[in-house]
């Protein structure tokens, strides 16, 4: 019984790991007596694969049988491959199993459509139920909600999740005809309105009663993908920025697109994966979330894709110098967030030190500042750093280009993980999706 | 008498040691220049001023520290003896004194030299401990949990409100070979004794079996077109494989001479192992 599992769990893990997002994030829990697992809102990454990516939840289908004909998935109808389900138990085993040993923070289960969008989510609902009530698992939980479904079985479902997802995958509805004829947009945005409907209700259900169960306390998140269509950033980006607004989600994530069929409305087979534009999407909703910025300061139907020379953020910087060089002892919090090379963490830090004295370029530096780029950016006490050399704007350009110098005509094949990026600090939870 | 320059204070080892350095130091008017524990080796013509532990003492200025600078500064400070920082003693005498003299405001002197130092060695303790939280493996005995690691910082005392509330229903130990000691959570109770070797039993086939299937659920997950070992690296340095199921080549059972032994009256690291966290510094 155990080898069948161990095939299993290949074969539907191998087919949910294109959906990138792997958080654990969003909610706090503390354990229950008689229970196992609790909840950390800053998220755990439990280990990190050889692509570098954080793994934290157990990520796996229920099935990959499906009756959709999306192009770019694996599990599509139209392909020839082996089709295997879980049982509910055996994935309780195995979710429960992992995480005793800390494999996991919790499971992300998602699911091809077996039958119809109903039956599809009643089998969900009853392998969360085995899991939550017979095994007691109070761990982390992010189901994928699955188009078409009514509401109310949207509803069961969420009650068992800490997170619940809808992918939006394609950034247009022109794309979605094309590339996945059984969606449409109403499909996809009527249960993340739902959801999002859902959980504000419960928000003040828990006002008034303090016991109502809980519907996704960690939020909705969504996925797009990049490279599939030639959808431009601007698109992407501005689309991101109405589902933080309008149907407040916690995270929307970008997956470069890896080809998986040979079809003419899709990249040929060969086509490498856009990463290094995937990473830029990523600074840039990092942007939009933590920094105050909005999507038409980044990008405009002008200059609709990143240039990938240049991060987001110094790219705005380079196109503003005029608000440059700031003093570091004076500039608001809000401006300091502006400044190339200085994160969140770095801008408090600056806030606090200097409430008590002000800092000078050393300062800086033991607060933890990376001066590397902000150099060009800022003054000390009315001073630009010492041995500073920046006779126009045009340097300033010729410098922060020559930081990015891609050394290879293939950017992504790039290991540029390591550039620089907004800060450190920053880069680590961008990439490994926490918070 | 020694002149400033030369004084050395040989202390027990344990916080309440470090905090009657602390004590002594204001009674003498004096600073000594190095703040010694008692692993590191006695010279023949050794002149360190020996520091006897007093309750009393000890009790006096850690009570003070929330009272005179700020309840954080005492997080920080109990913090900063967790570290690894092979200066740590004097990074917090030099910051309890820095503390005594400018109150609260010291936890904002980043620009300091000591300040800032010890703000490092403690990022780089609470940083390890959430890396823990996630790269423990425990391993199955029966119906007892045990997984080793070997941390840099003494991680145990911040890990454990973690894993005491995570696994409430099971018996479980972890393991520091680093600093030979061991949490052991069972019957609801957590403790930190000393552990100077650990041998454990064979596992049996279910425990090969998770492992196995582990271990294929980290192959199968990673998506080969992004294939970017440097970025693994990055997140997980390689210091964490050593004990991580799904690096372990041989899965079979793991060998460490072993014995448990109570803890020795010396070098006792006098933090409760339901010690809290601050949140946020
Ligand atoms: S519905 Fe989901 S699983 Fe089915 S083909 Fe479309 S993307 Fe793939």
């Amino acid at each position: 019984m155990i080898i069948d599992v161990y095939n299993k769990l290949t074969i539907l893990s191998d087919s949910a790991k294109y959906d990138v997002a792997c958080t654990s994030s969003g909610v706090d829990r503390k354990g229950k007596f008689g229970s196992i697992g609790s909840a950390a809102k800053a998220g755990i990454c439990h280990s990190f694969s050889a692509d570098g990516r954080c793994i934290s939840l157990l990520k796996v289908l229920m099935t990959n049988v499906c009756i959709f004909d999306c192009k770019y998935c694996v599990n599509r109808v139209s392909n020839d491959i082996v089709r295997v389900a879980f049982t509910p138990h055996e994935l309780a085993e195995l979710t429960i199993n992992f995480y005793r040993r800390n494999y996991i923070e919790g499971l992300f289960l998602s699911s091809g459509v077996i039958k119809n969008p109903n039956h599809t989510t009643e089998q969900l609902i009853k392998a969360l139920e085995l899991l939550r009530s017979v095994y007691h698992f109070n761990g982390y939980i992010h189901v994928k909600a699955i188009p078409g479904a009514d509401s109310e079985l949207i509803t069961r479902l969420g009650l068992l999740a800490d997170r619940m997802s809808i992918n939006i995958e394609l950034p247009s509805q022109e794309s979605l005809t094309l590339l996945a004829p059984n969606k449409t947009k109403e499909s996809i945005l009527r249960p993340m309105g739902l959801i999002t409907a859902k959980i504000q209700e419960n928000c003040t259900d828990l006002v008034k009663y303090r016991h109502a169960s809980k519907f996704v306390p960690a939020g909705q998140s969504t996925q797009l993908i990049v490279g599939a269509t030639p959808d431009t950033d601007h698109k992407i980006l501005t689309l991101t920025e109405g589902l933080y607004k309008k149907y407040h989600l916690k995270r929307v994530f970008f997956s470069a697109y890896m080809p998986v069929a040979e079809n003419s409305l899709l990249p040929s087979m060969d086509t490498k994966p856009p990463l290094l534009r995937e990473h830029r999407l990523y600074q840039a909703d990092w942007l939009l979330r933590f920094y105050g910025f909005e999507a038409k300061e980044l990008l405009d139907e002008q200059n609709p894709n990143f240039n990938l020379q240049v991060d987001p953020k110094c790219n705005w910087a380079l196109n503003h110098l005029e608000k440059f060089p700031l003093e570091i002892n004076k500039a608001p919090f809000e401006m300091l967030l502006r400044v190339p090379g200085i994160g969140v963490t770095s801008a408090q830090r600056i806030l606090m030190a200097r409430r008590n004295s002000p800092i000078d370029f050393s300062g800086l530096k033991k607060i933890g500042v990376v001066l590397k780029r902000a150099q060009y950016f800022i003054t000390c006490k009315g001073k630009i750093m010492d041995g500073l050399k920046v006779t126009s704007d045009g340097t300033i350009r010729a410098l922060m280009a020559d930081q990015y110098k891609l050394p290879s005509p293939y950017p992504e094949q790039l290991s540029f993980f390591t550039e620089p990026f907004i800060t450190r600090e920053d880069v680590q939870q961008c990439l490994t999706g926490q918070i | 008498m020694l002149d400033g320059t030369d004084l050395i204070y040989a202390y027990d080892g344990s916080f309440e040691g470090l905090m009657c350095c602390v004590f002594e130091s204001y009674q003498r008017k004096e600073i000594p220049n190095i703040i010694r524990p008692p692993s590191v080796q006695e010279t023949l013509f050794d002149t360190a001023k020996r520091i006897e532990t007093d309750g009393q003492k000890a009790d006096r200025v850690y009570n003070s520290i929330p009272m005179k600078i700020s309840p954080q500064a005492q997080e920080f400070v109990k913090l900063g003896f967790l570290t690894c920082d092979p200066h740590k003693e004097m990074l917090i005498f030099h910051f309890l004194r820095l503390g005594f003299k400018h109150g609260g405001k010291v936890m904002m002197m980043l620009t300091d030299d000591t300040v800032c130092s010890l703000q490092k060695a403690v990022r780089h303790l609470t940083s390890e401990s959430h890396k823990f939280k996630g790269f423990v493996r425990f391993s199955v005995y029966g119906e007892v949990l045990i997984a080793v690691i070997e941390p840099k910082n003494y991680v145990l005392p911040l890990l454990s409100p973690h894993f005491c509330d995570r696994y409430r229903n099971e018996r479980f130990m972890i393991y520091d070979k680093t600093h030979g000691m061991a949490l052991i959570f069972q019957s609801q109770k957590a403790e930190l004794i000393f552990v100077e070797e650990l041998t454990l039993p064979d596992v049996d086939s279910a425990e090969l079996e998770y492992r196995r299937l582990w271990k294929q659920f980290y192959k199968t997950i990673a998506i080969e077109g992004r294939n970017n070992p440097r970025c693994r690296m990055t997140f997980m340095p390689k210091r964490y494989w050593s004990q991580m199921t799904e690096f372990d080549e041989i899965i079979g059972p793991t060998q460490w001479q072993t014995s448990l032994c109570t803890p020795d009256a010396q070098a006792t690291y006098k933090i409760s192992p339901d010690y809290k966290v601050p949140t946020k510094d």
